[in-house]
């Protein structure tokens, strides 16, 4: 009776997925005909439809998005299903997160012909098994209105924010729960060192920094610019940020940048080892650099172009200042002592 | 059809729920083929993580003792007064159960809520408040009120009738009202993240943080396990008092027990509950609406029509209406699931002697973590059965929270059926299965078509479980809350106020027409 039926039903599904995805292999491998490829990645992903069905059209590839969690869970996921891989292509390792991708080895290489317009500065997998696709970098938001109307001069470095003018007035996301808040640490361990950095956090601790679990709790209801009736008028976000800050007229943005406080976030695609359909995935690494995709990402995810050459959006140019030089670190460095840093930070901050 | 009855909720439970969480746990205790339960001990001597653990005890504790002193007095309200606008108020109740927590956290932030323990434990009341009101105000209205009378003509005072009459009789229903707030409470994932505060974690954010963050499978494990053994603990100490606790009594039909409010008390306990519950789930909830209302330009509903035109270009737009019908798709998925599973679970608790320890084991899963479950489906349901992607398993983990919920709503009136009824149809000829069929299933349709509502309502609000698999992109209304909160502006923040307020009114919806199913019959709920 209705147990069959339910088993049945259970069944069937995931018989047709199994079908569906025999076929699909075996098409693939035919040039020009109809396939339907996987990209998982984290939530915030997001293209415009236009640019999306463009590729389908040029290429005969269809995409199915995967969404799964943040970028740590998005990996961890296709870690944990390296043998069953449940997607062609990953989309969102950061390089916070590039040698856990790599050291799992759930990349095949591939060097696609669009690397070649890509700064080598970018190229942080010698073996092309990780493809840089976009960046972006977590800074020190500032709303420059308030700074005008209390009459107090912006705040320009790291070391500013812990002087008593700028006293309970900045918020930043705890790295233990956001990663926007992680690579803010990461911006204070590249700026002062092993030996400085908590040093600098006992500091900005005793300036009463206040720390909240995730970004939108920092932005929407701390950030004087970003919140109705925010109390601190600085905040760890992006150099991206003051775009959505833009006036209607569009002439000026509340918010700015400290450029002296930004970390690089470089973010990677890679096509997952046991893919059945390499060659449709390789379409798609080749599309994400291709000069249409990388001026769409701005507009859709609030981040840059990899590749030289692609125009940004008027408000991207007008109102994102881009650090020239920003703070880095190497990333096997980042995922040897990540969880230390964490428990560390903790200590020092909340405890 | 008795051994289908018990292999449903059986097979179901343990390929959806043992087979996963076991496998999950099996891969942190045995990496590369090898018993290691080291971490276990681990877990037991590390300072930090003994120190979560109490916490974790102890806050569910508090949380489970305040939404009982908080709801007790409305459940008898709601059992025992007839006034106007009771349905409406007790479906208003059961709003803030099905809220998700993101939004519910935001509200209680704008009114003035720091991250503190205050926060936590008020946002537990706010969330469990209706289990209480329902399940306890459930059996209270079947209570018949010419016990405590005759108690009172016998001298009795007040309290002395309510101590040793009313109270002995609630207490099954207090208890299982009791534990699954524990349980809630014990579990709380997101109430933590957001009101507790960057110091403070308990097993469930634990365990979140070792397995979604940091990959620590063996901690994880080990983590999960003390989980696992302190709920089962839990469960079975709960079972063996309401088995104890329970006391023979004469059941009225609902609604006979009520009285008009005439007396002054009455008038006063009504007030105070109304007043109460109003500034408990009322304000956060009014919060949310006038958020979803107040825009740059005044008050107006430019943020739903926004809903419909933000971004609309891109693919991680969603149409209203389509969120609105995935949610309602996998709301009526897991209702069917629910009440299959469930249903039958009820009739072998009620007619099994061993059926007790079902009704322990469909209750776990409300106790074990979202992640476990979610990761555990992960790497469980590969090839060759590959479900992992399958839009099934949504539904299906949403039916793992509302199976225990079907099952103690179906159970009293299972057990109302009165078994002379069942051994005249046989004698007259008529098959087991026909009985069943002419006599049990009717009766019991009734509870199973509450218990199905619920689990609808639960459906409709849930984001644990569905925030850890990996999902083809059909988003529900909560994930569409969750992702317009993902991006800067006021435009986002406002849509996402408004699709919030669109869940309230759809939950509210359902609840209301629950209410209409069961007018004037038994059931708990």
């Amino acid at each position: 009776m209705n147990i069959r039926r339910g088993l049945a039903l259970v069944v069937a599904v995931g018989l047709t997925s199994a079908i569906s995805g025999a076929a699909g292999s075996a098409a693939s491998e035919r040039a020009g005909d109809r396939v339907t490829i996987t990209l998982m990645t984290h939530d915030s992903f997001n293209v415009s439809k236009p640019v999306l069905r463009a590729f389908t059209r040029s290429t005969g590839v269809t995409v199915r998005v995967l969404r799964a969690g943040d970028a740590g869970q998005a990996l961890n996921q296709a870690i944990l299903t390296k043998d069953h891989p449940l997607a062609d292509v990953l989309y969102g390792v950061d390089n916070t997160f590039l040698s856990r991708a790599l050291n799992n080895d759930i990349f095949e290489s591939y060097t696609s012909p669009g690397l070649t317009t890509v700064p080598a500065e970018y190229l942080l997998d010698d073996s092309h098994r990780a493809t840089p696709i976009d960046r972006a970098d977590v800074c020190v938001n500032d709303d420059k209105r308030w700074f005008v109307d209390h009459d107090v001069p912006r705040p320009a470095t790291l070391e500013d924010l812990t002087q008593p003018e700028y006293r309970s007035l900045l918020v930043v996301e705890n790295p233990a729960t956001s990663s926007t808040g992680l690579s803010f640490v990461f911006a204070t361990i590249a700026a002062f060192g092993e030996e400085g950095w908590r040093d600098y956090w006992t500091r900005l601790r005793a300036n009463d920094v206040l720390v909240v679990d995730g970004w939108e709790q920092a932005w929407y209801e701390h950030f004087t610019a970003g919140a109705e009736h925010g109390d601190r008028s600085l905040v760890a976000s992006y150099a991206s940020s003051p775009v959505a800050t833009v006036n209607r007229s569009g002439t000026n943005a509340r918010a700015g940048t400290l450029l002296a406080s930004c970390f690089e976030q470089i973010e990677f695609a890679g096509i997952l080892q046991g893919t059945e359909h390499r060659g449709a995935a390789r379409k798609l690494i080749d599309f994400m650099l291709s000069k249409r995709f990388q001026e769409d990402m701005p507009e859709q995810m609030y981040v840059f172009p990899i590749r030289n050459g692609a125009a940004l959006p008027p408000a991207f140019t007008e109102f994102a200042d881009i650090p020239s030089d920003p703070l880095t670190l190497p990333s096997d460095q980042i995922d040897q002592n990540r969880e230390r840093w964490i428990r560390e930070w903790t200590e020092t901050v909340l405890r | 059809m008795r051994r289908l009855t018990w292999a449903l909720p059986l097979a179901f439970l343990g390929f959806f729920f043992v087979y996963p969480v076991v496998t999950i746990i099996g891969r942190g205790l045995w990496p590369g083929g090898n018993l290691d339960v080291s971490p276990v001990g681990d877990v037991l001597t590390d300072p930090g993580l003994r120190r979560i653990l109490w916490f974790t005890i102890w806050q569910a504790a508090v949380s489970t003792v305040l939404t009982l002193v908080a709801a007790l007095p409305a459940a008898f309200v709601m059992a025992r007064l007839r006034f106007r606008g009771r349905t409406v108020v007790r479906a208003l109740m059961t709003v803030p159960f099905v809220l998700p927590t993101v939004v519910v956290g935001s509200s209680f932030r704008a009114l003035g809520f720091g991250t503190s323990i205050t926060a936590i434990l008020l946002a537990h009341v706010f969330f469990n408040y209706a289990v209480v009101v329902r399940a306890v105000g459930g059996l209270w209205s079947h209570l018949d009120p010419r016990q405590e009378d005759a108690a009172r003509v016998l001298g009795a005072t007040r309290l002395r009738a309510f101590t040793s009459i009313t109270l002995p009789a609630l207490r099954p229903a207090i208890l299982a009202a009791a534990s699954i707030v524990y349980l809630f409470s014990f579990t709380s994932f997101g109430v933590i993240l957001i009101l507790g505060g960057p110091s403070r974690a308990t097993l469930e954010t634990e365990i979140y943080r070792q397995t979604t963050q940091l990959l620590d499978l063996r901690l994880a494990a080990a983590l999960s396990i003390m989980q696992l053994v302190a709920v089962i603990v839990l469960l079975v100490v709960t079972g063996r008092l309401q088995g104890r606790q329970a006391v023979a009594m004469t059941l009225a039909p609902a609604g006979e027990a009520a009285r008009p409010v005439r007396e002054r008390g009455d008038r006063v306990v009504l007030f105070a509950v109304l007043a109460s519950a109003g500034a408990l789930l009322g304000t956060p909830i009014a919060v949310l609406i006038v958020r979803s209302l107040d825009t740059q330009t005044g008050f107006g509903f430019g943020f739903y029509r926004a809903l419909g035109t933000l971004r609309d270009d891109s693919v991680l737009f969603v149409a209203p209406a389509e969120a609105i019908g995935n949610s309602l798709l996998y709301a009526t998925a897991a209702t069917v699931i629910a009440v299959l599973v469930g249903g039958a679970a009820a009739f072998v608790v009620a007619r099994s002697r061993h059926g007790g320890v079902l009704d322990t084991a469909v209750a776990l899963p409300l106790g074990v973590s979202a992640v476990t479950i979610g990761f555990g489906f992960l790497i469980a349901f590969d090839p060759p059965i590959d479900l992992r992607s399958s839009w099934i398993l949504v539904p299906i983990a949403h039916a793992l929270v509302a199976i225990p919920f079907v099952v103690r709503i179906a159970l009293p009136v299972i057990r109302s059926i009165d078994p002379r009824l069942r051994e005249a149809a046989a004698v007259l000829g008529a098959s087991p299965r026909s009985v069943w069929r002419e006599v049990d299933l009717p009766v019991a349709a009734r509870g199973l078509l509450v218990g199905g509502g619920f689990a609808f309502a639960i459906s409709l609000g849930e984001f644990g479980a569905t925030a850890f698999i990996a999902r083809p992109d059909r988003p529900t209304l909560p994930v569409v809350v969750f992702r317009l909160l993902g991006q800067p502006g006021a435009q986002n923040f406002g849509a996402a106020m408004a699709a919030s307020t669109i869940l309230v009114v759809l939950t509210l919806a359902a609840v209301l027409g629950i209410e209409r199913l069961r007018a004037g019959e038994l059931g708990t709920f």
